[in-house]
This record gives structure tokens, sequence and C-alpha cells, in this order.
């Protein structure tokens, strides 16, 4: 228990924006609490406020967003310049849902380290996960 | 660096506040050190134990008092437990929902956990959490445990007040005289009072838990239930509410100038379970230990075999923890 590595990893599934389709974001969740992770879902509609907030108040090692609005440009970026305003640069942010290739270099520039499309497998999440994720020193 | 997060905790920074309760849940030796600044200064809030069953509305509830509290400018910490795994370890924390009108509101602290095997309807280290938000000037912190059944009384142990929350399908009166969760209660809120039978279930609650109090004059010492007040809620209309945090701030007023024997013996009683809960957490790590396997493991195979009873080998892992590496 006291080796930090038994720990489990701690993950914050948000859905910003306003499009109302949660099933994915739900069953991510569900998918990587069989993968041992603590998982706080947040539910529907949040400001990237609410989201900066509640990762800080949980302390996760992990944002997941899930959107499938099109409105990903605007709201992801927002949500990883929050997060490094207020010192969680080490968080590991990764996105989900309906976003053109395209986009997603932008998206990657901006902090997103990951975007997972269609088809994407729990496993493959989970793996990027813990492979990608930063334990952090105290 | 352990010192400078309790004290910027303590300070205000929501930022150390949040890592530093990461180091108390984990247990890490950086959180036992910051708990020994922040204790001291903890023991001035009000900490409201919140529970029932799964679905009766505990987070709704929560966050509806919060609102609250808030419109009179007092600040408030949340820790809402969900329950962990037993296969995999993982867990769905999903108190929040109910409560995100609240995540960007500085003055409010809302902070998961899961209950990581503990049994209870806590995690083992709420109580430390708790303390840790006490310090850092929280006056009113809500305890939400996992959604409990009959038996789940720990959060009694340890908060000042403790809400039970039931729906109105809750079932008959028998269910309102079985031992357990309802006699821990100091309030019991009938919630969902916007849906019928929910007067109905009040008035069974209260012709039930509220017998007795002539049996109580003459009990003398004898240990007896406490008699909750039963109020009817909506948290989901708002009706109710205020009527509700009015309840628990009495309760508090009462508890702050009730004689010093009543304030010690509630506190003594939160000791006791906050000692004994990191007592078999330290002995669960001692034998954890690998300078141990050997001795527990060939203790734990006897047992398995039948040679040996459980006591004898408890008592003997015990005596083995009382000796340093010695396999």
């Amino acid at each position: 228990m006291s080796d930090a590595t038994a720990r489990p990893i701690k993950v914050l599934i948000a859905k910003p924006g306003l499009d109302g389709h949660d099933r994915g974001a739900k069953v991510l969740a569900r998918g990587l609490r069989d993968e041992g992770f603590e998982v706080i879902y947040t539910g529907l509609r949040q400001t990237p406020e609410m989201v900066v907030s509640a990762a800080l108040q949980e302390d996760v090692d992990v944002v997941g967003l899930s959107i499938l609005s099109g409105a990903h440009m605007t709201l992801l970026p927002k949500i990883c310049a929050g997060l490094r305003e207020k010192g969680m640069d080490d968080v590991l942010v990764t996105a989900g849902g309906i976003i053109p290739d395209d986009d997603i270099a932008a998206l990657e520039q901006a902090g997103v380290s990951r975007v997972f499309g269609p088809g994407t497998t729990i496993r493959e999440v989970a793996d990027f996960i813990r492979t990608s994720v930063k334990r952090r020193e105290v | 660096m352990s010192a400078s997060l309790a004290e910027r905790a303590r300070d205000g920074d929501r930022r150390a506040l949040a890592r530093l309760l990461t180091e108390v849940e984990n247990r890490t030796a950086a959180g036992e050190a910051a708990l020994k600044i922040l204790y001291p200064v903890a023991g001035r809030a009000h900490l409201v134990g919140v529970t029932g069953a799964p679905g009766s509305g505990k987070s709704t509830l929560v966050a509806a008092l919060t609102g609250e509290a808030r419109k009179a400018g007092r600040t408030v910490a949340v820790i809402a437990i969900d329950p962990s795994s037993p296969i995999t370890g993982g867990a769905i924390l999903g108190d929040r929902v109910r409560m995100q009108i609240h995540a960007t509101d500085d003055d409010v602290f809302i902070r998961s956990m899961a209950s990581r095997g503990h049994s209870g309807g806590l995690a083992a280290s709420t109580v430390a959490a708790a303390a840790v938000m006490d310090a850092s000037g929280f006056g009113l912190i809500f305890i939400e445990t996992v959604g409990t059944g009959q038996s789940e009384v720990e959060v009694a142990a340890i908060a000042d007040t403790t809400v039970v929350v039931q729906s109105p399908e809750m079932g008959d009166e028998v269910q309102a005289i079985k031992a357990g969760l309802l006699e821990v209660a100091d309030i019991v809120v009938v919630n969902k009072s916007d849906r019928p039978g929910a007067d109905r279930a009040a008035a069974q609650l209260r012709a039930m838990l509220t017998v007795g109090a002539s049996a109580d004059r003459a009990a003398g010492d004898r240990p007896r239930p406490k008699r909750p007040d039963v109020m009817l809620c909506s948290a989901l209309t708002g009706k109710g509410v205020p009527e509700l945090l009015a309840a628990l701030d009495r309760r508090e007023a009462a508890r702050s100038t009730a004689g010093a024997g009543a304030r010690d013996a509630a506190a003594l009683k939160r000791a006791e379970a906050q000692i004994s809960g990191i007592l078999s957490q330290r002995v669960a790590a001692g034998l954890a230990d690998p300078a141990r396997a050997a001795a527990r493991d060939a203790t734990l195979a006897a047992v398995a075999a039948h040679e040996i009873d459980p006591f004898t080998a408890a008592d003997r892992l015990l005596a083995l923890l009382g000796r340093r590496g010695e396999g």
C-alpha cells in the first residue's frame, strides 16, 4: 500500500460542450473501471472551467474528454490552457468522439496527448494511459 | 516539501489542498507528516455524515444543502465516497455529476474517494481527509458514504451529525424498527418528497423511531439508540432544504453548547474509530513486509491445512509484528 505504483490511476471523464451523447463516455468510464482505474465521471454539458476545476479538486492523473458536437477546436484548447494555468501541466489530456483527422495536429499542439477515434478499444486507451501517465513525486 | 504543502493548503491554496488529499488518501509518509501539522488546527468544522441506500438522493441532497449554505456565504467541503471494485480495484466515482453546479465556486471543494476495500461505507482515510479540509478553513464538511444497506454505521462514529436519507419507497414499518443504520441517525430525511407516499413514509418512520422516550428515562445508563428527527425534503425541487440545513445548524449549536462531557465523549469515540482504523492498516502493512513473508505465509498455510486454528494464527502474527525482520 505504501508502494506508489500500486495506487490506482485517477481519470476524470468529462463531456465538454452541448451535445448530449454520453453513451461513449459512460462505456469508456465503465471500461476503465474494469481496467483498475479510479474514474471520476462529471456528466454532460461541462464548461472548460468546470472541467479544469474538477481536475484540480480531484487531483487526477488523466483528463479524458468526450466530444461529438464539433466544438472541439474551441473547447479542448481552452481546457488544456486552463490546466496549465492552474499548474497542472503534468496531467495527461486525451480526447475522443467525432474529431476529424485534419484537426488532430492542432489539438496535439494545444496539449492533447492523444485523440482516439471511433473503433478504439478500451484496452488501447488503458494501455496508452498506463504508459503515458506521469506519476508525480512529492 | 510536505510541510509547505500543508501550509499552503491551510492558507487557502486549493491545488495544494488537492495534492495533500492525494497524499493522505494514499497514506504516504508526506501525508502523515502534513497531518502532524494540520491536525492541531482541525476540529472547528461541523462534520455532517450523509448516508442511505444507493439512489436515495444523497449526492443531490448534498448539492442542495451546499447551495443553501453558500447563500449565507459559508464555505463547504464535500467528501463523496463510492465503492471500489473488489475484483479489479477500479471505481466509478459519480457523485460529482449531481454537484457540478458548484464546481467553479472557490468556496466549495468537492473530492471523490474510492472505498479501496474498506467496508463500512467510508474509505480508510476519510477522517484524515476531513481533518485536512477542516484545517484548510472549511466550516461545513459533508461526508457522503457509499450507497449503504442496513448496517454500515461507521459514518456515525466519525461525523458530528449523521443524516440518513430514505426514499419514499423504503418499505413498511418493519423496515423502520430494524436495528442498524436508522438507529444511528440524528436526522432521518425522507427525500423525494415530491413523490407519492413520502408523507406516509415519514409518518411511519416518526411513529416507529420516536417511540420509547419513557423507556429511555427508565433505562438509566444502558445504551439507547438515538431518537432522530424525521424530516421531509425534495433535493430536486429544493423543498425542505433550508429547513434541513437549519436543523443541522441547530444540532451543531446544541453540540457546541453541550457540556464538556458530552463533547469529549463524541471526540473520544471519533478518536477511537480513527486510531483503530490506522492500527489495522499498520498491522496489514507490517504483515505485508517482505521480511516477514515466510513466517506469515507459513502461518496462513497452517490455517488453510487446518493444522492450527485462526485465533492461534492471529496471535502468532501479532507476536511476529513485535519483532523486526526476523522473517
